[in-house]
């Protein structure tokens, strides 16, 4: 009986295998999205709020001079969307990868990674598909933006997709790096006070560089260091059809290394151990 | 001539054969959470088609052990293998042979039954048509079938259960481990997941590590492995455990073993 002997078992995996399990994580993720509309409103209301209120009230104060990649002047509500693209992909970043690494998902983490697939790859999947979340989210936020007069040419909405690819690999990637290596930050508020707003307001997102420059030297070298304003104005150009190279390679650079450091800082043991060696031991 | 068929009796477990290699095997584990150890050379093989009861109270190290079979927390000494391949040097190969129900519930509730199937489908790399298809079969082996599209969170405690099991199945496993599969479950829900189990074993050929405290979960005719304080005390067919003790039954046997304390009614 061939169950009682050493059984063959196909060595290593054939592309159509790996296809199928990509396809199957990104699947579940749309799935779960689809029925948590909470985290949806939230995630849309957040830029929302920025772009209605807060633009609102700062367009008097900022005036924006013609910059690449825009070819007039702008309102201030035009020049902050594409930062505001990036916050939705950052939030959505640090916040799924959170759970990777800490216990809300860690039964999901479990079945994930019994999975035969090399683990590598079966994060990057999860990576993949937060990043897919996150493009139903700037989507969304692009629509209701249209009717704030933030029209960006038609072909624009399409050029932008693989940069918001990139730059939500990079962010996802970096909030598990971050997760994974760093213990005290292993709740959403401390993410959000060390990581989350000093990259945010530390980058080109709400405000153009040549104006940190002329306030602060030393904070213009700062934003030009954080891959969050490369990813911004990544976005901000493709948005308008454009490639920014210098922000491509940074970006593509980071996503990389992040990537790489992610999978291998990755430990579930972690998120299990988190609740002490008692909790789930038999 | 056909031989005269043999008596039925207490199936005996199949004494390990050398040639027969291990469904799984966990030789000389050891485990710290720091300076806590939670594993002390563990080695005990599962063979195939035999349905093998780790037995130890909370805290005795069976969720430790099953975290390092399925690869959750690295190994730290020793070693393990399912059907002959190493799971730190080829998982892939091994993993491919394990199916797992953990004991905390890891399906998606907002999903339906069949989509948490082809879920995990997918990520054995197994086609959509043939997931669809295996899961169909799996949810009619278990009664659920017209419940496909509901969602799990309607489902029973029981029902989960024969869903994290068919789950466990979906990739047709040689070996399946059971991290107290029962706990939280009512009697008839209890006695049908046991009856489930020990059906694949004998009906499939699947070797099963079946981790409980609940001693009323053993036949005689099973493996024991008794895990305390993160060591094997005593492993073997259950009859020659509980002789080798000096007990009557397995309760006593388990008391003189470990020391410690049974409640009555059969826990520890």
């Amino acid at each position: 009986m061939s169950s009682i002997t050493t059984r063959e078992v196909p060595r290593g995996f054939t592309a159509a295998e790996y296809m199928t399990c990509l396809t199957g994580i990104v699947w579940r993720e749309g799935l779960r999205f689809l029925h948590q509309r909470e985290r949806f409103v939230s995630a849309l209301v957040r830029p929302l709020v920025w772009l209605f209120i807060f633009a609102a009230g700062f367009r008097q104060v900022l005036g924006i001079s013609i910059i690449p990649p825009y070819e007039t002047y702008i309102l201030y509500e035009v020049f902050i969307a594409p930062g505001l693209m990036a916050m939705i992909q950052l939030f959505n970043g640090m916040q799924s990868s959170l759970s990777m690494v800490y216990d809300r998902e860690m039964g999901n983490m479990r079945t994930l990674l019994v999975s035969p697939l090399p683990r590598g790859f079966l994060l990057f999947c999860k990576l993949l598909a937060g990043t897919a979340v996150s493009l139903l989210q700037v989507y969304a936020f692009l629509i209701i933006a249209w009717f704030w007069d933030i029209t960006p040419p038609t072909i624009g909405y399409l050029t932008v997709l693989p940069a918001l690819i990139l730059s939500g690999l990079m962010l996802g990637s970096l909030g598990m790096l971050i997760s994974s290596g760093i213990k005290q930050l292993e709740n959403f508020a401390g993410v959000m006070n060390f990581v989350i707003f000093p990259m945010f307001f530390a980058s080109s997102a709400l405000y153009p560089l040549w104006r940190v420059q002329e306030g602060s030297p030393y904070l213009y070298y700062v934003c030009q260091a954080n891959p969050f304003t490369h990813a911004v104005e990544l976005i901000r150009f493709a948005l308008y059809g454009q490639i920014n190279w210098i922000s491509l390679a940074v970006v593509g650079a980071c996503t990389i290394v992040f990537m790489i450091g992610a999978i291998f800082a990755y430990d579930p043991s972690r998120g299990l151990a988190r609740r002490g060696p008692a909790g789930g031991e038999g | 001539m056909t031989n005269p068929a043999p008596i039925v009796e207490p199936r005996e477990m199949p004494r390990p054969d050398p040639a027969v290699v291990p469904a799984l095997s966990i030789d000389g584990v050891s485990h710290s959470y720091g300076p806590r150890r939670a594993l002390m050379d563990v080695s005990f093989n599962v063979q195939p088609a035999s349905f093998t009861a780790l037995l130890g109270l909370n805290g005795a190290g069976k969720s430790t052990l099953f975290s390092l079979i399925t690869r959750l927390f690295g190994i730290q000494t020793g070693g393990i293998s399912i059907f002959g391949h190493d799971i730190s040097k080829s998982p892939g190969e091994a993993l491919r042979l394990l199916g797992v129900v953990f004991q905390p519930r890891t399906l998606d509730l907002d999903l339906s039954l069949t989509q948490n199937l082809l879920y995990h489908a997918a990520l054995h790399g197994i086609s959509r048509r043939e997931a669809a298809a295996r899961s169909a079969a799996l949810l009619g082996r278990i009664g659920l079938e017209d419940r496909a599209g509901s969602k799990v969170r309607d489902l029973s405690g029981g029902q989960m259960r024969r869903l994290e099991i068919a789950r466990a199945l979906l990739h047709r496993p040689r070996l399946l481990l059971l991290d107290e599969p029962t706990v939280g479950l009512d009697v008839k829900a209890r006695a049908d997941i046991i009856s489930h189990v020990r059906q694949l074993v004998t009906e499939q050929g699947i070797g099963v590590l079946w981790a409980t405290h609940l001693f009323d979960e053993i036949m005689p005719s099973d493996d024991l492995v008794v895990l305390h304080q993160g060591k094997v005390l005593a492993q073997g067919p259950m009859n020659r455990v509980i002789t080798e003790s000096g007990a009557l039954d397995v309760n006593t046997a388990f008391m003189r073993l470990t020391g410690a304390q049974v409640m009555p009614g059969g826990g520890a």
